[in-house]
């Protein structure tokens, strides 16, 4: 008999399984939505240049393989810190804030997880937007805190249900965490605008809420680094003290790499000392230093004035095929002869868009039309291109009409 | 803490600490055994990439047909398949009978992490957190941290090194076995046992398999040397392999940091072997689970290094021989300390310097005798006495060897 015979199966992860499920389809006109990585216009995936250079560079240095410290690559910290933060931000330049080195997005989230559950004291909740990323509530759930959720998503209009927000968070019990998409949210692709984050920020610093931004798409939203960012600062400049992932899975390219980074901003230099050693003590037992090559890559372009120039070029050039592809879904749309309102298409933003189809109607979509997608009616744009765009409105107009 | 220790052994850094743990060397003293990194260093002190890791980046680098997305979960299956059958070997009934299973993960560490969390859900019953973790006495300390934070809340120490007589404890380590709980985690050393780099023989071994076969004790195996140690894959794994074939189900945490010298890739795997295919399946689906809320999936660049190396026979042997390479500079440098030493007539016995094997030695300096060694010699060691052959050289042998000799003589 064996140790594991009582060990249940795990379900098979849904955003995968889609994948999983594409790949078996013979159908020659088959399109993949369901994982959020970015397509070129011809479906394939795209390797960034300046990635490529700086790629070049590194393999032209001959460097030694010696271990990165815990914290992680120095220069790829602190040029993350100042990219979402801002080279004139008050927090970045006087020292008062911690980043280390994280494994891509989910890593980054998983170690603020592990902080929060063993130094933030006052509360074990974490709420999360409705709906927000599926890993969101395993990583926290794992780490040891509790899940509470507020409103976000108004599926009647497809948009933001800025007052139920607002109505919850009030309500939200003081000093509880609370996690915010600081731009591009997944799955929605719903953001606030500047003025609603101007009313977040007030209402979550009334109730004194510890603010966790995950930030996944800096760039790869509107094209724009620093517009991306927005919320992020503002907040900081209000006096909230937050704690932020970064991902440069996406804006980079860098998916395998795994290249991320965790920050937690403090009061001052001195306690930003004293977290860092404790964050250090927390990823040591997990996989002692994070790995070199993503981080050094991204390093080298967000250090070196020619590639990051090229690099927010790139990143522009990514989002822009994206808002053009929901431009023209829409526009087929209605050239199908569709009635429907499918004004959210071209509101959302980012890679994920929130269709408003039903899972029935998902699940014609797949069956009929081999387009796949996750069940809540998320599409991945960035797996939408010219050459299908029509193919995808025709598909959705039959199943809506 | 070692009264007097240097910034730097204020906590003992070993691996993981890199370039901003080192610490400063006397003006004028050429940097001198510095004792304590982890890494492997060639004759002349400095880092090594393995040469055919250096082809193996090149190629990676010339095909411009590779991307950067997404690795599966578990990880890139030519390293998963391709790391366990270096464990195992190529004839394992285990591969053979379909019921292995792979982690591709961040490190040995990584591996320990992922395998410790499954057991601590998994194991035992559901979510036991009180089942008893033994860790060796001494032992890697990162493995204590390790556990505490996959949840068990008692971890206990096995004996082991027996300082008095410089080398295994056996005895007591067979009485722990005896005594401890039915069904607790045994963390085992494959080979080159860190710190000591004192490893049971193969007989020993055996007691010890049959020992944790009859009061049910799960092995968790932690092989951070395999190739390094011996020079020989399969001499360094055949504990590993020994406990297979007497039909246990086991974890074995691989790290190639130092068998390839790819620390900063974090290149790591844990084994799963259970008793049919159907098993580990369902460990496997609850391991992804794991690994998706840890870091979701794992990097690149040092999976396609390794699955590329060893799946050419070519760049297989030029591996070997590159492992061999810094094998046979560790068993030189143990067997010139070893003959300085006795040359001088140094107080106490030498031989475990040879006896011992792998990257570390327990030399048996005491914390004062160490506080010399730094203070006085400029010679960095763990407080203690472990030292990293790989910081010896040609250069600094006798140094090292005359200053181990001042120490012991002026200091007891």
């Amino acid at each position: 008999s064996s140790w594991w015979s009582h060990v249940e199966m795990g379900p098979p992860d849904p955003i995968l399984g889609v994948t999983e499920a594409f790949k078996r389809d013979t159908n020659s006109k088959k399109m993949n939505l369901g994982v959020g990585a970015y397509r070129d216009d011809n479906g394939k995936p795209y390797v960034l240049n300046c990635v490529r250079k700086a790629e070049a560079m590194i393999a032209s240095k001959k460097m030694d393989k010696e271990y990165l410290p815990i914290a992680g690559l120095a220069d790829f910290t602190r040029a993350s810190a100042e990219l979402a933060l801002g080279e004139n931000s008050e927090a970045f330049k006087s020292g008062r804030y911690v980043t280390v080195q994280g494994i891509s997005g989910t890593g980054s989230l998983r170690i603020g997880a592990n902080f929060l559950q063993r130094f933030f004291k006052s509360s074990r909740d974490v709420y999360l937007p409705k709906p927000s990323w599926g890993n969101h509530t395993p990583i926290f759930r794992d780490a040891g805190l509790q899940l509470q959720a507020y409103r976000y998503y108004d599926p009647k209009t497809c948009s933001l249900d800025f007052s139920g927000a607002m109505d919850d968070i009030s309500k939200i019990p003081e000093k509880s965490i609370i996690l915010l998409h600081a731009c591009a949210h997944n799955p929605t692709g719903v953001d606030p605008r500047q003025e609603q984050w101007k009313e977040l920020a007030a209402v979550v610093k009334k109730r004194n809420l510890l603010v966790y931004f995950d930030m996944a798409y800096q760039g790869f939203a509107s094209g724009d680094i620093n517009r991306d960012a927005w919320a992020v600062r503002y907040f900081i400049e209000q006096g909230i003290n937050v704690v932020l992932s970064q991902s440069y899975a996406k804006n980079m390219g860098l998916y395998g790499e795994r290249a991320g980074a965790f920050t937690v901003i403090c009061s001052d230099a001195e306690e930003a000392k004293r977290v860092e050693s404790q964050l250090k003590i927390l990823i040591r037992p997990m996989y002692s230093n994070p790995p070199l090559n993503g981080a050094r890559i991204a390093s080298i372009i967000l250090n070196t004035p020619d590639l990051r120039k090229e690099w927010l070029v790139e990143v522009k050039g990514m989002a822009d095929r994206i808002i053009s592809m929901r431009t023209q879904l829409v526009s087929n749309l209605k050239k199908e002869g569709s009635s429907q309102n499918w004004q959210h298409i071209t509101d959302q933003i980012g890679m994920f868009c929130f269709t408003g189809l039903k899972p029935e109607q998902v699940e014609r979509l797949t069956k009929e039309f081999s387009i796949y997608m996750t069940k809540d009616g998320r599409i991945s744009v960035a797996g939408v291109t010219s050459g299908n765009v029509g193919y995808l409105a025709h598909a959705i107009h039959q199943v809506t009409k | 803490k070692v009264a007097g220790a240097g910034p730097a052994l204020a906590r003992p850094p070993s691996s993981g600490v890199g370039a901003a743990g080192r610490p400063s060397v006397a003006p004028g003293v050429d940097r001198t055994a510095l004792l304590l990194l982890a890494a492997y260093r060639t004759d002349e002190g400095q880092p090594w990439v393995l040469p055919v890791v250096k082809k193996v980046e090149q190629m990676i680098a010339n095909d411009h047909s590779l991307n950067h997305e997404y690795l599966p979960i578990l990880g890139l299956p030519e390293f998963r398949a391709n790391a366990s059958r270096i464990a195992l070997g190529d004839d394992s009934p285990a591969i053979k009978e379909n019921r292995i299973g792979s982690v591709q993960s961040l490190g040995g560490t990584g591996a320990l992490r992922i395998g410790a969390e499954f057991l601590r859900r998994w194991y035992n019953g559901n979510n036991n957190t009180a089942t008893p973790v033994y860790i060796s006495a001494p032992s890697w300390e990162n493995h204590n941290s390790v556990f505490v934070d996959a949840g068990f809340k008692d971890i206990r120490t096995y004996h082991y090194w027996d300082a008095a007589k410089r080398g295994l404890d056996l005895q007591g380590l067979l009485d722990d076995m005896e005594k401890a709980p039915e069904f607790s985690i045994f963390i085992l050393h494959a080979c080159a046992h860190n710190p000591t780099g004192t490893d049971p023989t193969p007989d020993q071994w055996k007691q010890i398999a049959a020992v944790m076969k009859r009061r049910f004790l799960f092995p968790f195996f932690d092989s951070a040397y395999q190739g390094f140690a011996s020079g020989s894959l399969d001499k360094d794994a055949w504990a590993v392999r020994y406990f297979v074939s007497e039909g246990f189900e086991l974890f074995c945490a691989q790290s190639f940091s130092k068998n390839f010298g790819l620390y900063n890739e974090r290149v790591g795997n844990l084994t799963v072997v259970g008793k049919d295919a159907e098993n580990v399946q369902r460990v496997l689906s609850q391991m992804e689970k794991i690994v998706r809320t840890t870091w979701s999936n794992p990097p690149s660049q040092g999976a396609r290094i390794v699955a590329t190396t060893l799946s050419s026979p070519q760049l297989f042997a030029e591996w070997y021989d590159n492992v061999k390479t810094m094998a046979d500079r560790v068993l030189l440098m143990r067997s010139e300390l070893r003959s300085r030493l006795e040359s001088l007539g140094t107080p106490g016995t030498w031989n475990h310097i040879t006896d011992q094997i792998g990257m570390f030695s327990f030399t048996g300096l005491n914390p004062k005798q160490v506080e010399y060694m730094i203070k006085e010699k400029h010679i960095y060691l763990m407080a203690s006495g472990r030292i990293n052959m790989c910081g010896l050289t040609t250069k600094n042998l006798d140094y090292v060897a005359k200053s181990i000799h001042e120490a012991v003589t002026k200091i007891q």
